[in-house]
């Protein structure tokens, strides 16, 4: 994936690395991240930081015992399983939100289908699928949108959005993403807060659609 | 410590959109970076530690590495706020996942303290979110790969290079790194903390990293 050209703005992958945001948007980076060789890069050069600070960091007095028992510990130590691995357009951490299993889509009309990951109090996380072509409802929403291009590309306001690519939506942003013609468009799309659907679906419908 | 809310305001949103161009102050007066005398050596040593523990499952270098992080990660756990016997545990559980990861530890890309700073920096995070935070996936290096000692050494000296640019910042810009990287803070509490506006603690923040950023490029192009 080397013609990623819309990535995550690096305060947003440093709130990642610092543990701070909501868990449907450390998805989309950890996903992204996975797929761009430019974002890894910061996030360890952030870890590069880390290591320098810690390296330089006074030495704090252990317990007497620690060392011991910790090698006692190396006795009886079970590796952990190994992590999920990618599969297909899917990188790990969406394999991971998917439970390992492929992606059980449910029809929203005008052919677009999309599958809930997750939707709480922390936002929502969603895999949406665009026929090729097809404009996805114009919506706006209460926070902040992070969409993940995992295959073929959408095009709005913002600019042409393909595989690997992230836009970050803010609520002031009234967008109609238009799926490419090269194919479905398969996205990874994450909320802080519901979609409000400006038509198609009115407002009251909203908690059935869970959008 | 509770993160709730902690996207709610405003500013906090506003800091992921992507900045006007030119907002970011450039102009930041260059301290005359000293001719500092950088051995990677000590640190290239580290890493070779960690590669023993990977490739021998060498108990005596991993003692060696525990030796040198493990009384700095207790450290780092007391700063986040956990209680002496708690940052004890913390500290068996990073080291523990040190051994039992280090067949993910890829010389080339990594220095050692920064692969045990993000164990242990995911670990922290984990004491306190309720899920674990989702991590990229791993690199698949192909098994036939040589290591290539140019490469793993260019890394050393960048981090050398790098701690000895921290050493040149600052005791206020090296504290806002530490609250960042160190303690359990999102950006927005760290001016709770230290009563300084938070566009200050930012740029702060991005000014220690510029600098360090150009002292590592200074490198890179000599
Ligand atoms: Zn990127």
């Amino acid at each position: 994936m080397s013609k990623i050209t819309h990535h995550i703005p690096e305060e947003m992958l440093r709130a990642y690395a610092a543990g701070t945001l909501p868990q449907p948007f450390a998805v989309v980076i950890a996903a992204h991240v996975s797929l761009c060789d430019a974002c890894r890069a910061s996030v360890e050069t952030e870890a590069a930081l880390g290591g320098a600070l810690l390296s330089e960091l006074a030495p704090a007095g252990l317990d007497e015992g620690a060392r011991d028992r910790l090698f006692a510990a190396l006795d009886t130590a079970v590796p952990p399983p190994p992590p999920l691995r990618g599969s297909g357009i899917f990188p790990a951490p969406v394999m991971e939100a998917l439970k390992g299993q492929p992606p059980r889509w449910k029809m929203l009309g005008g052919g677009i289908r999309q599958q809930i990951l997750s939707a709480d109090g922390e936002g929502s996380l969603r895999l949406l699928y665009i026929p090729r072509g097809r404009a996805v409802p114009e919506h706006s929403h209460g926070g902040l949108e992070l969409t993940l291009v995992l295959q073929g590309s959408f095009s709005d306001c913002e600019g042409r959005f393909a595989a690997g690519d992230v836009e970050v939506a803010s609520d002031d942003l009234d967008h109609q993403p238009i799926a490419g013609d090269e194919g479905p468009c398969i996205c990874l799309a994450a909320t802080d807060a519901p979609l409000r659907f400006r038509a198609m679906i009115p407002r009251l419908l909203q908690p059935l659609f869970r959008i | 410590m509770s993160l709730d809310g902690r996207l709610t305001s405003p500013e906090a949103r506003d800091a992921f959109l992507p900045e006007a161009p030119g907002s970011v102050s450039m102009v930041m007066h260059r301290r005359k970076s000293k001719e500092t005398c950088v051995t990677p050596a000590e640190r290239t040593e580290q890493t070779q530690w960690l590669l023993a523990v990977r490739d021998a499952r060498d108990r005596e270098a991993f003692g060696r590495l525990f030796d040198f992080f493990a009384p700095r990660l207790k450290a780092m756990l007391l700063r986040s706020g956990l209680r002496d016997g708690s940052a004890e545990d913390v500290v068996q559980d990073v080291m523990l996942s040190v051994w039992n990861k280090a067949a993910q530890f890829d010389p080339h890309r990594a220095e050692a303290s920064a692969w045990i700073y993000r164990i242990a920096r995911n670990r922290q995070i984990d004491l306190y979110r309720r899920r674990p935070l989702p991590e990229p996936e791993l690199v698949q290096e192909p098994e036939s790969a040589e290591p290539d000692a140019a490469q793993i050494l260019a890394m050393a000296q960048e981090a050398a290079q790098l701690r000895a640019a921290l050493r040149n910042l600052s005791p206020e810009q090296t504290e806002a790194l530490r609250h960042a990287y160190m303690d359990e803070l999102p950006h927005s509490e760290i001016s709770r903390i230290t009563g300084l506006p938070l566009g200050t603690i930012k740029s702060r923040i991005r000014l220690g990293l510029d600098r360090l950023r150009r002292d590592l490029s200074d490198l890179r192009s000599r």
